[in-house]
């Protein structure tokens, strides 16, 4: 099952051209500055905004199709729609405001109770929108979203107006929808943190333009695109928990074909997590140091070496079995070690500097 | 002392104009408000070919001399009008000189005045709530009956309130299209005219100008403080 957007539309002094498919049910990010056309895609696919060309599929479901003249009235398309400004309805109560959509859809899957309860909104429910902070209205506004039963939930910057404080509030609530929910979600966001912790797909726009469509560890490790010129830039991998060692106080965690070893962790074995290795921690060795403090001494090969001239840097993308890890170093350390594409290098990473993100 | 408390209170005459300048008032309010909305909603969605023709006729009455659109009122309304003699022929209906034609006279000098005020509370009403009820699965009458006309009600009852006391004052098109029968059409302000027209008929008309004065200012708070009200339920 996918998720197919394919859109074209000329604005004034804008013009917006994409075309992607990413696994469905999942969380596709968008990701791109504001002015990219994060937003086009998502009012095209919840039928606010008619583009010259498109086609939107949802498992196979197809909303608009201009090829054959298909259009979905938004009313009529069970896509729930997340704003960036939660737009609760002033006049009604939080629970009329959750029960709007699930009055309007047919009986499906997702219950009022459950619902309720997985977004911690019970205490709630009496009070008037305008009396909630605003981490309660946006959760009280995916709650209404997913009650109207959809088939595709779009979330338009839905933690962008809160601060930092409240969107950590959110955040658990998010990562527990991600688990519990069968359904595809399209997430634009600019923030990278909200990619790290939601994303299974990552779509890059720049400017109306696709830059890059898959699946975050290995757009997330490539060093040729935009993302890696960040500062924070950094591979995210997938792992499972293979094993806690009490007495040295370290988890084994496996993922990208290799093994990691990172400070005990409080979840059990064979449960996944995600961990993010930032590249400015990772080091490159020709050979492997001996005694050491570090634990991760990962074997690879240098797939890309792309410059990085606003750092006077380089940054370096290393093949592992199934995946791939970046390093930023200096073009120094590169004439040192005489690396080039295809030679193989030890990735030598802190544990300590192994960032563990849950589910 | 009974004798003087007499005096202040109104005769049973000055009471019919006055009971009958309410319920006029209230009829006029009554049918004009819905079609007010619907114009509103209409002029404030929607672009269409005839929609500068619509939006002059709407605020012709504003702009007109009373006397004319009562004049108007005849023509088109009269036993001989084409839509009177309709009205006439099939429904027995005549609105000339009767209490429904000063209603309809009110009406339609009020109009403007209720389409101004709806119009203007469904422009300020975010657009943006009625996306997220499109998106939630309501259509067209849904959203503006669930979400756009509870979003604009402190418009739209100010706009009620306003036009109901503008209905207590209205003489020109009244008195030119239903005429000045006691009982019949003599609303407050035709009476206040008809005892002054009468020699020592001035202490008649101060009373009746009092009562008119009263329930314009009780038309005034009222408005005021159902705006207060509904803003506060709809936490503005």
């Amino acid at each position: 099952m996918s998720l197919n957007v394919l859109l074209r539309h000329r604005f004034p002094g804008f013009a917006i051209d994409v075309t992607f498919e990413t696994p469905s049910p999942g969380v596709t990010v968008l990701f791109g500055p504001s002015g990219a056309g994060k937003s086009t895609v998502i009012a095209t696919a919840a039928g606010l905004l008619r583009p010259e060309v498109c086609r939107i599929a949802v498992d196979g479901t197809v909303l608009s199709d201009t090829g054959t003249g298909i259009w979905l009235a938004p009313e009529r398309r069970r896509v729930g729609l997340v704003f960036q400004d939660a737009r609760l309805f002033p006049h009604m109560s939080v629970a009329t405001n959750l029960r709007f959509g699930l009055r309007r859809a047919p009986a499906g899957p997702v219950r009022f109770d459950e619902i309720v309860e997985l977004l911690g909104i019970a205490a709630l429910l009496d009070r008037r929108p305008h009396t909630l902070s605003g981490g309660e209205r946006q959760r009280v506004a995916i709650g209404r979203a997913l009650l109207a039963q959809p088939h595709l939930l779009l979330m338009d910057e839905p933690l962008a107006s809160l601060d930092a404080a409240r969107k950590h509030e959110i955040m658990p609530y998010l990562t527990r929808l991600k688990t519990t929910l069968n359904l595809p979600v399209l997430y634009v966001t600019h923030a990278l943190d909200e990619v790290a912790q939601l994303a299974d797909s990552l779509v890059l726009i720049e400017s109306g333009r696709l830059i890059a469509c898959g699946a975050l560890p290995d757009i997330s490790a490539r060093a040729d695109l935009p993302l890696a010129q960040r500062d924070d830039t950094g591979a995210l991998l997938i792992c499972r928990v293979a094993q806690h060692d009490i007495g040295r106080e370290l988890t084994l965690l496996e993922g990208a074909g290799a093994a990691f070893r990172v400070p005990l962790l409080d979840v059990p074995e064979g449960s996944t997590c995600r961990i993010r290795i930032p590249a400015r921690e990772v080091i490159l060795a020709g050979k492997a140091p001996d005694a050491i403090s570090l634990h991760n001494i990962v074997p690879g090969c240098v797939r890309r070496i792309i410059p990085d001239t606003a750092r006077r840097a380089v940054l370096v993308e290393v093949g592992l079995p199934a995946g791939a890890l970046l390093s930023r170093v200096t073009p120094d350390a590169i004439a040192r070690l005489e690396l080039s594409q295809g030679r193989p290098v030890l990735a030598l990473i802190k544990s300590t500097s192994i960032e563990v993100l849950g589910g | 002392m009974a004798s003087r408390l007499n005096k202040l209170l109104l005769s049973p005459e000055e009471w019919q104009a006055v009971w009958l300048t309410l319920v006029v008032a209230a009829r006029a309010v009554g049918c004009g408000l819905p079609l007010a909305v619907l114009t509103a909603w209409v002029l404030a969605r929607y672009r269409f070919p005839g929609r500068p023709v619509l939006n002059t006729l709407v605020h012709l009455p504003l702009v007109l001399p009373p006397v004319v659109t009562g004049w108007l009122l005849l023509i088109v309304f009269g036993i001989r009008g084409p839509v009177g003699s309709l009205l006439y022929d099939w429904f027995g209906v005549r609105l000339v000189f009767t209490t429904a034609g000063a209603s309809l006279a009110c009406a339609v000098m009020t109009f403007p005045v209720m389409v101004r005020a709806v119009r203007l509370s469904l422009e300020t009403a975010d657009p943006g709530l009625e996306q997220a009820a499109r998106t939630l699965g309501a259509g067209r009458f849904d959203r503006l009956f669930n979400v756009t006309l509870p979003l604009a009600s402190p418009g739209i009852l100010v706009g009620a309130i306003v036009a109901y006391a503008t209905c207590l004052g209205e003489f020109g098109a009244v008195i030119t299209f239903a005429a000045n029968i006691p009982g019949e059409t003599q609303t407050l302000p035709l009476a206040i005219f008809t005892a002054l027209q009468v020699p020592g008929g001035e202490a008649k008309a101060a009373e009746l100008s009092m009562v008119s004065l009263v329930l314009a200012l009780i038309g005034l708070l009222a408005s005021e403080w159902a705006n207060k009200w509904l803003n506060a339920v709809l936490g503005r």
